[in-house]
């Protein structure tokens, strides 16, 4: 068992080195500079600049010289905020975007279990056809469509709450649903269909037999053994929070890392976004790895390993 | 294992939604192909008298800021969203069923490498990935097929993978073996075919994300930035006009992101349905 988490675990460091030496090459192939202005800078100025910035130094001692900040967890100067390190910039955002993912994967969980409970009870029925029905709409309606309508409907025609701002808990309420509409869909959809599987099993019969009620059989036995297909999509899940981080931040004018990240793609500020990408990976693959140890506890099989 | 079986209604149950989505589908292709000449309005009509209009019966969906039609736009970005989705899911669905299918026919070490790096691939998220693509290859819709192409591939692996190691398993592909049938044949001839249908579930389901990627790149401003495109604008730039206008003139959003709802809405529909009938295994 220890020996498989080591494995996951050397596996995730060796994504995180693959995906910043991938960025690294990336921008450096990419057309087009940091510093490139309408008007040329003078030789002389752009010389020093460079020099600043060691790109005056052979590609592959910029590249080391770049892992061993990494490695420090020093992710270098910002090209744009010129008083600004990456590290101080990322310190400052991420906490938001943490927060807005929380929320989200908060309402997702709370929305889709009941959901998929409910449809997989009372299966065929009007009910779970109303369910899947709006499990597949919300998987169809991109982020910045329903953050825009929803914006549209609450902030502008019911005036029930603010649009744009992120300082108390009911600005937060619309930008975690939009973010969390498309986790609790799929999450709904999967954990039903999962438990439909579950329920044609042997040992639901068995329960059924000792004369269980079907409440008890469901959240008992069906639901503890449907639980790892929806762990294995907690890791993609993840990620699609953080894609949708992105539009979210950009629609509702939050304060995260995700908009930082698409300014910093706009200016072309190569740090900048070599840092949010490999904070992004991390996340990632901390994700990943917390849910091979939930694997763990939630099926014993496993820990044959 | 016990596994459920879809009842004996329940596939004639769904063939309306089949037959509607791919309708559906065919219309939003068809009117896109057809914008020159079905449009009311030329591409780059600009009328000063007319600007901000909301709906009417001159203009169905009324205009923008600079007095173009937005049924006419609308109409044109459905050749962009269809371009992108089902260029990117043709690109995509070439290099991953090839490189699934040299992965898993040879197995071994191969295999396991070539594994290694789709994992890696497929943890990312795609936008993030895409939009680091982007930069390589600028903002253009050859750029823009190139970068999504590269990101959806690995689902197409994955897959033809999976299928191939089971269809090797197959006796009618050890048969070609014993009677001397070459590699290429046995992959191209025996084992393809078998594996089409998944393939063709993921291939339905690719376009629909290619076109939510693109219209949600377009949206925050960093899609296909090419604004005298003769192919039109994307929906997702449309609906960024409109989410700028939206306090005052929201048609200008409703009208591309009902466009945009509704196309993406129309392949999942058709994912599903073809799931259903090509792919029983699959969930």
């Amino acid at each position: 068992m220890l020996r498989f988490l080591f494995k996951r675990l050397f596996h995730g460091l060796a994504v995180i080195w693959v995906v910043a030496t991938l960025t690294f090459i990336l921008l450096r192939l990419a057309p087009g500079g940091p510093f490139d202005r309408e008007r040329k800078l003078p030789p002389e100025v752009l010389a020093n600049v460079e020099a600043k910035y060691h790109f005056n130094e052979p590609l592959f001692s910029q590249y080391l010289r770049y892992l061993t900040g990494v490695m420090h967890a020093d992710l270098g100067p910002s090209y744009k905020y010129l008083d600004r390190r990456v590290n101080q910039i990322i310190a400052e955002t991420f906490p938001t975007s943490a927060l807005l993912g929380l929320l989200a994967l908060v309402f997702a969980l709370m929305l889709s279990f009941p959901a998929g409970l409910v449809a997989a009870r009372f299966r065929n029925s009007w009910l779970d056809r109303f369910i899947l029905l709006a499990a597949t709409l919300g998987i169809s309606v991109p982020h910045f469509i329903l953050g825009a309508l929803l914006v549209w409907l609450f902030a502008l025609q019911l005036g029930w709450l603010q649009a744009g701002r992120w300082d108390n808990a009911a600005s937060m309420i619309l930008p975690a649903v939009t973010l969390g509409a498309a986790p609790a869909a799929y999450l709904a959809a999967l954990l039903r269909s999962s438990l439909i599987e579950a329920l044609g099993e042997d040992f639901i019969r068995t329960a059924r037999a000792k004369g269980l009620r079907e409440g008890a059989v469901l959240l008992q036995h069906a639901l503890r053994n449907s639980l790892v297909p929806v762990l294995t999509v907690m890791g993609p899940l993840v990620a699609a929070l953080v894609t949708g981080s992105f539009v979210v931040e950009y629609v509702f004018a939050i304060p995260g890392m995700g908009r930082f990240f698409i300014t910093a793609v706009t200016d072309r500020d190569y740090p900048l976004i070599m840092g949010v990408t490999l904070v992004y990976t991390t996340l990632l693959v901390a994700a990943n790895f917390l849910v091979d140890l939930l694997y763990l506890v939630v099926d014993p099989r496993i820990r044959v390993y | 294992m016990a596994r459920t079986t879809p009842q004996a209604g329940g596939r004639h149950e769904r063939d309306p939604f089949l037959l509607c989505s791919f309708a559906v589908i065919v219309a939003i292709a068809v009117s896109g192909l057809l914008a020159p000449w079905i449009s009311p309005y030329g591409a780059g009509g600009f009328e000063a008298q007319q600007i901000l209009q909301t709906p009417s019966r001159t203009h169905l969906m009324g205009t923008d800021a600079l007095g173009r039609d937005l049924l006419t736009r609308v109409l044109y970005g459905a050749r962009v969203s269809m371009a992108v989705g089902i260029g990117t899911a043709l690109i995509a669905l070439v290099i991953g069923t090839a490189y699934g299918l040299i992965s898993g026919f040879q197995g071994g070490n191969l295999d396991d490498f070539m594994m290694r790096i789709v994992d890696i691939f497929y943890g990312l998220p795609d936008m993030l990935i895409f939009i680091l693509l982007s930069l390589l290859f600028g903002r253009n819709i050859g750029g823009l097929l190139v970068a999504l192409g590269l990101v959806s591939w690995v689902r197409f692996a994955r897959i033809a993978r999976g299928q191939v190691l089971q269809a090797k398993k197959f006796l009618f592909v050890e048969g070609a073996k014993a009677i001397g049938a070459s590699r290429r044949r046995i992959v191209l001839r025996h084992i393809l075919p078998t594996i089409a249908g998944p393939l063709i579930v993921t291939l339905t389901f690719s376009i629909p994300a290619a076109i939510l990627a693109e219209s949600t790149l377009s949206f925050i401003g960093l899609g296909i930035n090419d604004p005298y495109s003769a192919w039109g604008t994307s929906w997702g730039s449309l609906a960024q006009d409109g989410w700028r206008a939206m306090r005052t003139y929201p048609h200008m959003l409703f009208f591309p992101a009902a466009a945009i709802f509704l196309t993406i809405l129309a392949f999942n529909t058709l994912g599903n349905g073809l799931r259903d009938r090509l792919d029983p295994r699959g969930k």
